[in-house]
């Protein structure tokens, strides 16, 4: 599902985020990618939903080899990927539905089905009825479940969370896992980039630790260990 | 057939989308709209002047003769010939044919040379073909190629046309139609700038929805489409408005401009844009939109991706 295999990342600055990093996640899997602000958890990020490329080796996501994608292949490649932002990277001034029907509008999905799958987006993170309210007027948790919503609404193959937690208290934070775990029970690909540790170790998934652009180690707590 | 419906409904949501954002954005919009409208509608007015100048000459063009000189041992039958020959041509309205013996019976008359007439050995006059060509074919080209026809003929010992200065009036129409054409091609250059500037403010205003939407997999046509639509209503209602303002124009000068007509003896009503005209004008100003949207989106939105 998602691999990379020996990849290097440098910047233009000159600053290696990642070092020959060899990873494998298998379709269905729930890994929490973890490490120091900077260790390199973003640029991963970054590779798979091809918000850069990397300097050297290859990145697969969903059997395609990213490095090989042409610039006008991105967007049919992104609409696979449901991507969730610790700031959530909502429209403040469109209504909740809008931002989660976003994802359909841009594939020319049919009205009448985007009203359905928005439906069922919004009640499956517990926002249904709140669908003309703005975000600004809803809490922070709920505003980073809209960016749920919005991120599975288009039932992608692979779940990008980075940092979904970060502005959440610890309640609000086990339900947004519990709300991952569920995507996984459908056979949704789950990465969870995240430095909440306590959160990691109760959800007891596979864990790919970074620090300074490497692998350190990729162990399993619930899961398959790499 | 779903994919076509839903492409149509997704252009005319943008569509309605676009006139939306220039109608939440009031103060702005109107602003260019009025830019939009005055510089489309600073040709139309020149236009609209040639226009009825042309129509004037025409109406003099029109009265234009010319007069056929016969030599003079043609005989009688043979100019009376020549002038059913004429009478024939699908440019030609009327022919009269004034004989050498007419032609020297009205000079007596309207002279008063009758006794010198009567000491001339013969008629010195020759006989004389006046032709009147067709409204249609008055032009100064349609003129001379009435002319050069006539002139072909081996009896004819000249043509004469007296209206050189209808020739110089039609060169100078054809001038200010042509400084008309450039006038309007620089302005609707100024419309197509202004609509791509106003765009890429727009765009600029709205960076971070690009960015979200390229996020979730947006195209950049996807993401181009509701700019080109807004580009294209800043033109539709631009044209509108330039086109009121040119049937007001009119409206305003008619009466004026008939009293004038008048004191010259004539009956001249000044024109408005005809129908066709009308629709030129507002299509080539939700052209200009459109393609000023285009060229000041395209590269802009190409070039802004997610940071996240």
């Amino acid at each position: 599902m998602i691999r990379f295999d020996h990849v290097f990342k440098s910047y233009p600055n000159g600053r290696e985020a990642l070092h020959d990093v060899c990873v494998d996640i298998a379709a269905g899997e729930f890994v929490f990618l973890t490490g120091r602000s900077g260790a390199g958890k973003s640029s991963v990020l970054k590779l798979i939903t091809l918000l850069t490329r990397p300097t050297r080796g290859t990145v697969m996501v969903n059997g395609q080899d990213t490095s090989e994608l042409p610039s006008r292949a991105i967007p049919a490649f992104r609409r696979r990927l449901g991507i969730i932002f610790q700031d959530h990277q909502l429209l403040m001034d469109r209504p909740v539905y809008d931002n989660v029907a976003l994802p359909l509008m841009v594939s020319d999905t049919r009205f009448r089905d985007i009203d359905k799958r928005v439906r069922a987006a919004l009640d499956q993170v517990g926002l249904l009825g709140r669908e003309r309210a703005s975000p600004a007027e809803l809490s922070i948790g709920e505003q980073q479940r809209i960016g749920i919503a919005r991120a599975v609404v288009a039932r992608p193959t692979v779940l990008i969370a980075d940092e979904p937690t970060g502005n959440l208290d610890h309640g609000l934070a086990r339900e947004v896992m519990q709300l991952f775990r569920r995507f996984q029970d459908v056979g949704v690909t789950v990465l969870v980039a995240t430095h909440d540790m306590a959160l990691v170790r109760e959800f007891a998934q596979r864990e790919i630790l970074i620090d300074e652009g490497k692998v350190h180690v990729g162990r399993s707590l619930g899961g398959a260990s790499q | 057939m779903n994919a076509v419906s839903t492409y149509f409904s997704r252009h005319a949501q943008a569509l309605v989308a676009a006139f939306g954002r220039i109608i939440r954005r009031p103060a702005g919009s109107l602003l260019t709209i009025l830019v939009i409208a005055i510089a489309l509608a600073l040709p139309g007015i020149l236009w609209l002047l040639v226009k009825n100048a042309q129509a004037a000459a025409g109406a003099v063009t029109s009265s234009l003769e010319l007069s056929v000189y016969f030599k003079t041992d043609t005989a009688i039958e043979r100019a009376e010939q020549l002038a059913a020959a004429a009478r024939q041509r699908k440019d030609v309205a009327r022919v009269t044919l004034v004989s050498a013996e007419q032609g020297l019976a009205e000079f007596r008359e309207y002279s008063g040379f009758g006794a010198a007439l009567d000491a001339l050995e013969g008629n010195p006059l020759p006989h004389v073909l006046t032709v009147e060509p067709q409204p249609m074919a008055a032009s100064p080209a349609g003129i001379d190629a009435l002319r050069q026809h006539l002139e072909t003929w081996p009896e004819v010992e000249v043509v004469q046309l007296d209206g050189e200065w209808v020739k110089r009036l039609a060169a100078i129409l054809d001038l200010a139609r042509q400084a008309v054409a450039v006038f309007a091609a620089l302005l609707g250059l100024g419309v197509f700038v202004l609509v791509g500037n106003a765009i890429r403010v727009e765009i600029g205003a709205r960076r971070a929805e690009i960015e979200v939407t390229k996020l979730v997999g947006g195209s950049n046509a996807f993401v181009r489409r509701p700019f080109l639509y807004t580009g294209l209503a800043f033109g539709l209602l631009g044209g509108v408005t330039a086109l009121v303002l040119l049937l007001a124009l009119t409206e305003l000068l008619a009466a004026p401009v008939a009293r004038l007509a008048a004191l010259y003896g004539g009956g001249f009503i000044l024109v408005g844009p005809t129908l066709l005209e009308a629709l030129a004008l507002i299509g080539g100003a939700a052209a200009l939109g459109w393609f000023g949207a285009w060229v000041g989106a395209a590269r802009l939105i190409a070039g802004i991706e997610p940071k996240s």
